[in-house]
């Protein structure tokens, strides 16, 4: 259950998607995300699918396992297909009782949804295919001209890798708590809302309890190892554009530059 | 009264690169009232079998029948499963919750819908039979040392009644006073309520005074399955898959070798004292 969701995990194969430097597909990522807003008829929803279908294909990352971390956030996406369905005033195709379904909300509602799941799918093609340090260390190099307004950027970064870290961790503790309490007992499945919420106190008491005394030891590992933010930190493995990156930079450019003229021309 | 498991398999991450076979055509029948030892190295597939008998895990082939009924057949009352055979977890910080240790050992039998009163007569029944004094009760279950937590956990699974108790590492982490504590506990519940008891342990060193059935597993499979002593004359091959016989089989085997007339299938220190002594008088 818990287990299934993929956002933020990573998958370990080889691929040129998994190769390139993080800054790239940092970057393209956050493109790819803006075209989604740039966008607005089919032709560009199009493009962007074609887009996503080749970076898929490319990570060697089976589909089906991308698909499965977008079984946690499918009720999001229902609540906001059903509010544009029926709350978009316009010319009514259908209706019944209080509720009627327009032209417009239908338009807006697919598009929503094509917005949002591939939104999820193409970040979530970036962290399945970037280890959480890579990715961190990408963010630091981008975010370093932010150092000049005292932005503590490598602390930040340190944060955000920890963060990453964590959540296979936690993910893994959840489920082995969850497993502890469903032997004495416990029910996580059926109930009313409140009855749910309350079935939570059981798991989560332990996950903090734990999460806790985790990050008490990671800082007490890190002293001890004299660490102290990223005032003179050099790396082991600094990042560097090679042959393959600059090629990425085109490709990108060119998605990019076409979503803008289907903007402005279609 | 008895669980059966008919060509069980396993296997985690089934449709990704990093699938990982852990029980491997596994048969196995547990009659009632049997201690068993289940011993193997880590990554034997020992906490996968176990998570199997009380349906926390749906094996990928084979069946699972307790009392003669298929646990994943539709409409089977798991709940019911979960509170005859009670499974404690290696880590008792996974399932303590509650602000008092009193009030987290009501927990399981409140789930099995029985009234305050009843669950707090089960929950003190409970605490007895694990030897907790009375001064913890209302103290919170995080202020306690390892080896008091882990009674906690395990008062948490008795006040359920099951008929088969199932535990998994119970002396991980402990001292060796504190694991001796531990399973004298369980063995002297073990005489008085007469359960089924299943202790999963990597270690035969602690196993081998109390159980009368050994189940060595390897690789997701079983590779013995016997009474102690007739398991611990495969020393040789125990140390293969990463195991060991107890110290006193060595003793025994090495005083064999050299000519002492004593029988080598000693498993306790008594016992092997009591062979040696033999000799002489």
């Amino acid at each position: 259950m818990l287990r299934d969701i993929t956002l933020g995990q990573y998958y370990q194969t080889d691929s040129v998607i998994h190769k390139l430097d993080p800054r790239v597909k940092l970057i393209a990522t956050i493109c790819f995300i803006i075209s989604l807003f740039v966008v607005k008829n089919w032709v560009g929803y199009v493009l962007a699918a074609v887009f996503l279908a080749v970076m898929i294909k490319l990570s060697n990352v089976p589909f089906r396992y991308m698909i499965k971390g977008m079984k946690a956030i499918i009720f999001i996406l229902l609540i906001t297909v059903v509010f544009n369905l029926f709350l978009t005033p316009g010319e009514v195709l259908w209706s019944v009782w209080k509720l009627k379904i327009t032209k417009e909300g239908l338009h807006t509602a697919v598009m929503m949804a094509v917005r949002l799941s591939f939104l999820i799918i193409g970040s979530s093609v970036m962290t399945l295919t970037t280890t959480p340090n890579s990715l961190t260390d990408g963010m630091e190099k981008l975010m370093k001209p932010l150092k000049v307004f005292r932005v503590p950027v490598h602390e930040v970064a340190m944060m955000m890798s920890i963060a990453l870290r964590f959540i296979p961790i936690l993910l893994e503790e959840t489920d082995k708590i969850m497993k502890a309490q469903i032997a004495r007992g416990a029910d996580f499945e059926s109930g009313n809302l409140i009855k749910k919420a309350k079935a939570m106190v059981p798991l989560l008491v332990p996950l903090f309890i734990s999460a806790f005394r985790r990050a008490n030891d990671l800082a007490m590992a890190m002293e001890a190892r004299c660490y102290r933010g990223g005032e003179n930190r050099t790396k082991m493995k600094p990042l560097k554009y090679a042959g393959r990156d600059r090629i990425a930079y085109g490709v990108l450019t060119a998605y990019f530059a076409m979503c803008v003229v289907i903007r402005i021309y279609l | 009264m008895s669980i059966i498991l008919d060509h069980v398999d396993y296997v985690y991450g089934e449709d990704t690169t990093l699938a990982v076979h852990a029980l491997n055509d596994v048969n196995l029948v547990i009659p009632d009232g049997q201690f068993i030892g289940l011993i193997g190295h880590t990554g034997s597939g020992k906490s996968t079998l176990v998570q199997h008998l009380n349906g926390l895990i749906k094996p990928t082939g084979g069946s699972i029948y307790f009392n003669g009924e298929d646990i994943h057949a539709e409409g089977y009352d798991k709940k019911k499963l979960r509170s005859k055979v009670g499974l404690v977890f290696q880590y008792p910080e996974h399932q303590l919750f509650e602000i008092d240790v009193f009030k987290d050992v009501c927990f399981g039998p409140k789930n099995l819908g029985l009234t305050q009163k009843e669950a707090e007569l089960r929950a003190y029944a409970a605490l007895k039979q694990v030897g907790l004094e009375d001064e913890y009760f209302y103290q919170s279950p995080f202020d306690l040392s390892g080896g008091q937590k882990r009674r906690v956990a395990i008062a948490g699974v008795l006040a359920m009644k099951p008929d088969v108790l199932v535990l998994d590492e119970p002396t991980a982490g402990l001292d060796p006073k504190g694991r001796d504590e531990i399973l004298d506990q369980v063995a002297k519940l073990k005489e008085e309520t007469g359960i089924t008891v299943i202790l999963v342990s990597h270690s035969m060193e602690d196993v081998a005074k109390y159980v009368d059935r050994i189940i060595v597993m390897n690789q997701g499979s079983v590779l013995y399955d016997d009474v102690p002593k007739e398991v611990f004359k495969h020393y040789r091959e125990l140390e293969d898959v990463g195991l060991a016989a107890p110290q006193v089989t060595y003793i025994m085997q090495a005083l064999h070798k050299s000519g002492m007339p004593v029988a080598t299938d000693a498993t306790t220190i008594e016992q092997a004292a009591q062979e040696i002594l033999q000799i002489f008088f």
